[in-house]
């Protein structure tokens, strides 16, 4: 059953990429654009996702999953160097190509070969990030 | 261009939709770097394969949507430092901030989230700077 709702979940995810054209990095730069010719479909995407997730958080109330176990926890509030840092080094690798997780792999199979190098330079980036962030928390050297 | 609002808009409710089955029916925040990074990683059997799946049904539903007659040109940069680069950045920044433009972005703005919310302005604001800086330079 929850492999049933994965597999619904990511193809849901795949067809709203893929239809919202936010597997052109064209689109994506052009929304960041905003100096110059800006895009806003990308807002446009937020703003549809957001409204039916909002709900979903809504309905999670008192029940339970429903294939059982828990829902998420009330979020953190904390805010720290980790968040920050990850948010801006994100940031800028989204800018300097176009590509977000969820489009990179959506359009794996058209991306061509520049698609295939993005993905294994982003796994690449995911297998360094626990050293990464550790050295985040060392605390500052005393002067 | 008004059509790709229209697209944009139904395509994000797909999106949301997505996140909603993923939270209500497994209970789980329903993010693309913690999904894929959290596969590299390892993790207990039946997570992996729940992960698996997800990843599965995401790449090969826009693969048959191509097939179908609905082609997405990417554009994507042929320039290979550049991809290099934006890869490795994205991967680092994503799994050091624990999220994406759906974990933080979709899923955490829709709950109010200050992580969601701060995390979303970090790497709009990065991603804006970079791509006004590029085109100075290129």
């Amino acid at each position: 059953m929850r492999m049933l709702i994965a597999l619904l979940a990511g193809g849901l995810f795949g067809v709203g990429l893929h239809l919202s054209g936010m597997t052109d990095t064209q689109k994506v730069l052009g929304f960041l654009d905003v100096f110059g010719a800006w895009d806003p479909t990308l807002m446009f995407v937020m703003g549809g996702a957001i409204v039916p997730m909002a709900l979903a958080w809504r309905a999670t109330g008192k029940r339970r999953p429903l294939t059982g176990g828990q829902f998420p926890p009330s979020p953190a509030r904390r805010l720290d160097r980790r968040l920050i840092t990850g948010g801006v080094l994100f940031g800028m690798g989204w800018g300097l190509v176009g590509l977000c997780p969820g489009p990179a792999l959506a359009s794996l199979s058209y991306g061509g070969t520049s698609g295939l190098i993005f993905l294994v330079a982003m796994s690449a980036g995911m297998f360094l990030a626990p050293a990464a962030a550790r050295l985040l928390d060392r605390p500052a050297p005393a002067p | 261009m008004p059509m790709d609002w229209i697209m944009g808009l139904i395509g994000g409710l797909l999106i949301g939709l997505s996140g909603a089955v993923y939270l209500l029916g497994n209970g789980r925040i329903m993010g693309a770097s913690g999904i894929f990074g959290g596969l590299l990683e390892g993790g207990a059997a039946d997570l992996r394969l729940e992960r698996f799946a997800f990843l599965a049904a995401l790449i090969a539903l826009p693969a048959a949507l191509f097939a179908a007659g609905l082609p997405v040109d990417t554009h994507v940069t042929g320039n290979l430092p550049l991809l290099v680069a934006g890869g490795l950045l994205v991967g680092l920044g994503t799994r050091i901030g624990n999220g994406c433009t759906s974990g933080h972005g979709v899923c955490g703005i829709s709950r109010l989230s200050a992580r969601g919310i701060v995390s979303t302005c970090c790497y709009i604001g990065a991603g804006v700077l970079t791509v006004t800086l590029m085109r100075g330079v290129l």
